[in-house]
């Protein structure tokens, strides 16, 4: 059995021979290179991964992986990521997308792939802005942006992530950092792992168009106390030397000292990703600073059962029950009669 | 079963079932047509129904109609004017009396001709008197009293008691045209095996309705004998049930797997639902959040190696047109469905045009060629899907396929193939030793790529919209773009191979030469045999093959005097052949009003023609 023989890989097995075209110092080259790292640890065959694309700056992922790609229209990649991965459950699918390309063109196919829970992996670039437009604002612009298309500023709410995906019946969420390489490759690692739609929100950084805009959480010198990283049966602890952390107050997170009034690592909450009532991982998701730190890591990961996984197992059900077993058979089935 | 002293036979009669929405017309036409069929007879069936659902009860808009064409010989239409009408309330005389022979035969229930639904269908007075029928066969029977007193001691409830109405008349039917019984019996035993007191009581109203006719003696029994049909295995069979089985059946054949992606819409929506139900056969159905969703999954699994397809009507097919043009840059193997209905917009939902000709040739950005094929009647929608999955999978090219309204709910006896007899499917699949696997790189005689399917070890490759080289590699170089333009094209071009050749029906030569294409072939057809049977020199062409045309064309238009196509909108096949075969005149017969031609009106016309100097 060659053929499920797993070759051992490394990053540069998954580089292809295109000539990488993002603007220097663009949020899209860490993500490539974290997502080439977590392929090359997955022990899945090269020839099992299909990247499917939208359109946009990110959805020209596809062209720079050495994988079967497929570069789609501009919202449509959760469509056709669904199309393939039903037809083959056998491969390993990502969907390459933007705040523009899933949540503005593609929302109703985002929506629908999530609650449908189709087994792939969306990763999904959020810079808050359109790049390949040329800069103007997305569903994902804080409201009041200033862009070319609002030149007083937007006057529309931005969606979250994480709430959307939530809405939609979503099992697994999570966020990170275009320039954390070993956050996000855990978390692609995981994504991959889970069972289910996976999406992954990159806070990612548009060196044109938006440059800067989640400098304010994923700055070296602040990102410690401005985010936290959620780990399924962990305390939520942050900050410099792990001294906040977070508590439920009533029906709301609050942030705490550790040390002050009488809070110890054991008055925080534990992570529970895993958990399938939502309430907790929603205000996770939710939080905005300066109130609350930004989370990262995976905040919900639960199991449940699958679209492909389903259509294959009614099959064989239907198949295991009728007489029909082939063409033929059917022609020949109900009202035919012959004439001599 | 009755006496019967007296018989006429004729050679064909066209009937029509006619009541409220909830009168189950559909089901009594669907009833008579297979027992018509299994008797022998040849028969065209299409059901004529208001796009709401239940439209207020009693009134001219909530009328459903089936109508039965049968004869002794070949029948290729449903009949343009009714022998006779069953009419189940006044609104259905009324949606009817413009669509029933002079002297037709009118059987209602006179119990459902009260005051008050007389006045819902816009009457005065007696509709029979208001309409000057009196002179027609009216049979005014007394159905709703008759089913109500034949099933009194039944313990049924009054609302599934005058559910049996449309039976009643149905036995009517049957003993006005000499049927047996056997069938429909055997049907309601089946059908309600788990209700049988539903199902007897239909038994019991069918009977009463038999006996009845024969006691009032006021009709004659009219036989139409079998016609000489070709030996061999039959069923019958709607055009849309045709085009998924076709698919199906290609499926088979190129040994893939069946996608369809879809989203319902009117009247597309029997394919997706006849592949839901084919589980049994491996097909992998997805109804998709949107139009779009519905063609983008269809093709994700076409990159996934399946035979995709995906079905819709007009409007679906404009929301499609994005994907399609990506389908046409990727060169992946796709079946678009079109069953075109009346528009522009929602236009006429349940009625049926061929007016998305143009839609499907040019509708898209870009140049962006298509195979674009047609179906001609009901059943051979299952020749041109398979066709139309041949070519898709053979060639690597998206295949447009349009049927229509009439085509798609219409049906008629088949004689079912034997899988043997259809030809091999074999797409071009790449193979490991390919390597290195150039995605865009073709084959010299056909222009066609290779298919490498994910999952397939060393064939890793990317494709997309973006335009390409051979290698798949994204390229603005303006040479490289006109270059692949040109090579997308003359890949269609070449199924022109596959294309069989124009068929004449008639002499190859005359003073008219009648063209038309899809389903109008069958109002066509009619009409110029008529017309040559007295003694006119008219032929007809009707077109299957429309992107790329059939090579014979210009032979055979040079060969008559006057040409006229024939088309359900205002003209736009007329058009396209005037862009192709610039050297011939092409006059022009249209109607757009949701409805396929008349045999009559074709013949008049075509009479003028032939008279015009």
């Amino acid at each position: 059995m060659a053929e499920s023989q797993v070759t051992q890989y490394s990053p540069k097995d998954f580089k292809s021979d295109q000539e990488v075209r993002w603007c220097p110092g663009c949020g899209d080259h860490a993500v490539l290179s974290a997502i080439q790292k977590a392929l090359s640890e997955l022990g899945i065959p090269k020839e099992k991964f299909a990247f499917i694309s939208g359109i946009g700056c990110s959805s020209r992922f596809p062209y720079y992986m050495n994988t079967y790609g497929f570069h789609g229209i501009h919202g449509r990649a959760s469509a056709i990521a669904s199309g393939v991965k039903t037809a083959n459950p056998e491969l390993s699918v990502w969907q390459i997308t933007g705040d523009g390309d899933a949540l503005a063109i593609g929302g109703n196919h985002f929506i629908h792939v999530i609650r449908r829970n189709i087994d792939i992996n969306i990763i999904l670039f959020n810079n808050e802005i359109y790049g390949l437009t040329k800069g103007q604002y997305s569903p994902t612009s804080n409201k009041g942006l200033v862009t070319k298309t609002s030149p007083f500023g937007t006057v529309e709410e931005p969606f979250s992530v994480g709430e959307l995906v939530i809405g939609s019946k979503g099992k697994f969420f999570a966020r990170t950092v275009d320039g954390n390489i070993a956050l996000s490759t855990q978390i692609y690692i995981e994504a991959a792992k889970h069972k289910g739609t996976s999406v992954v929100e990159v806070l990612q950084n548009c060196v044109i168009f938006n440059d800067g805009i989640h400098d304010v959480v994923t700055e070296k010198e602040v990102r410690d106390d401005r985010t936290i990283i959620l780990k399924h049966g962990q305390p939520m602890i942050f900050g410099k030397g792990n001294s906040h952390g977070l508590i439920l107050d009533g029906l709301k997170l609050k942030v705490v000292k550790i040390g002050e009034d009488g809070i110890t690592e054991k008055s925080l909450l534990v992570h529970d990703a895993h958990e399938s009532n939502p309430g907790i991982q929603y205000m996770l998701a939710n939080m905005k600073y300066p109130e609350y730190p930004v989370a990262l890591g995976v905040i919900r990961a639960v199991p449940g059962s699958t679209y492909e996984t389903a259509v294959e197992e009614q099959i064989k059900g239907v198949q295991a029950g009728s007489r029909i077993k082939c063409m033929d058979d059917l022609l020949n089935s109900g009202s035919v009669w012959e004439v001599k | 079963m009755g006496k019967k002293s007296q018989v006429i036979e004729k050679d064909e009669v066209v009937i029509r079932f006619s009541g409220d929405s909830g009168d189950g017309m559909q089901l009594t036409g669907t009833l008579f047509s297979d027992t018509a069929a299994l008797y022998g007879n040849d028969l065209s069936t299409f059901p004529d129904y208001p796009a709401e659902i239940r439209a207020p009860q009693g009134t001219v808009g909530g009328v459903s109609g089936f109508t039965v064409h049968l004869g002794h010989s070949e029948i290729n239409t449903p009949g343009d004017y009714a022998d006779v009408l069953v009419a189940m309330n006044p609104a259905a005389i009324k949606a009817n009396v413009r669509w029933i022979n002079q002297g037709s035969t009118i059987i209602y229930d006179k119990d459902n001709f009260s005051e008050k639904n007389i006045e819902k269908a816009g009457y005065k007075e007696d509709p029979i008197k208001e309409e000057k029928l009196e002179d027609y066969n009216i049979i005014a029977a007394p159905i709703s009293s008759m089913v109500k007193e034949a099933l009194k001691d039944f313990g049924l409830d009054p609302k599934s008691v005058l559910r049996t109405k449309n039976m009643f008349a149905l036995g009517m039917v049957y003993w006005l045209f000499d049927r047996k019984l056997k069938y429909t019996e055997d049907y309601f035993e089946k059908k309600f095996h788990k209700k049988p007191e539903v199902g007897e009581a239909n038994k019991i109203a069918l009977r009463t309705g038999y006996y009845y006719a024969e006691t009032i003696e006021a009709l004659t029994p009219v036989r139409i004998n079998p016609a000489p049909i070709a030996k061999g295995k039959y069923r019958n069979i709607c055009g849309n049930a045709a085009t998924a089985w076709g698919f199906l059946a290609a499926a088979e054949k190129a040994g893939l797997r069946l996608f369809i992606g879809s989203y319902p819409i009117t009247p597309a929506t029997g394919i997706l639902e006849e592949l839901s139900a084919r589980k049994d056969l491996g097909v992998k159905s997805f109804q998709a959040e949107d139009e779009i969703a519905g063609i983008c999954t269809a093709l994700g699994a076409s990159f996934a190696g399946n035979l995709a397809v995906t079905s819709t009507s007009g409007p679906g097919l404009a929301l499609k047109s994005e994907a399609i043009g990506l389908a046409v840059m990727a060169e992946l193997p796709i079946v678009i469905v079109n069953v075109q209905r009346g528009g522009p917009s929602t236009g006429l939902p349940t009625k049926t045009e061929q007016a998305d000709l143009m839609q499907a040739l040019y509708g898209r950005n870009g140049e962006c060629p298509v195979v674009v094929i047609a179906a001609s009647t009901p059943s051979d929608c299952f020749h041109y899907a398979f066709e139309a999955a041949r070519i898709a999978l053979e060639h690597m090219t998206p295949v447009l396929l349009l049927t229509d309204g009439y085509l798609a709910n219409g049906s008629e006896p088949w004689r079912v193939p034997k899988m043997s007899e259809l030809p091999e499917i074999k797409p071009p699949f790449a193979k490991r030793d390919d390597q290195p696997y150039l995605p865009y790189q073709r084959d010299d005689k056909r222009m066609v790529r290779s298919w490498a399917i994910p999952g397939t070890k060393g064939l890793e490759h990317r494709i997309g919209g973006l335009e390409k080289t051979i290698k798949g590699t994204v390229s603005y170089v303006p040479e490289n773009h006109e270059h692949m333009v040109r090579l997308r094209e003359e890949k269609v071009d070449k199924v022109a191979e596959k294309v069989p050749d124009l068929k004449v029906y008639g002499k190859e030569s005359g003073d008219l030469l009648v063209v038309g294409w899809g389903g109008s072939y069958g109002h066509l057809i009619t009409s110029v045999r008529e017309l040559q049977s007295e003694g006119y020199e008219v032929s007809l062409v009707n077109f299957n093959y429309i992107k790329p045309f059939p090579k014979n064309v210009r032979e055979i238009f040079k060969k008559f005097r006057k040409i006229v196509v024939c088309e359900i909108n205002l003209g736009q096949f007329a058009d396209y052949l005037r862009m192709n075969f610039q050297e011939f005149i092409y006059l022009q017969i249209n109607k757009v009003q949701g409805l396929p031609f008349t045999v009559k009106e074709i013949k008049e016309k075509c009479i003028k023609i032939l008279e015009d100097k």
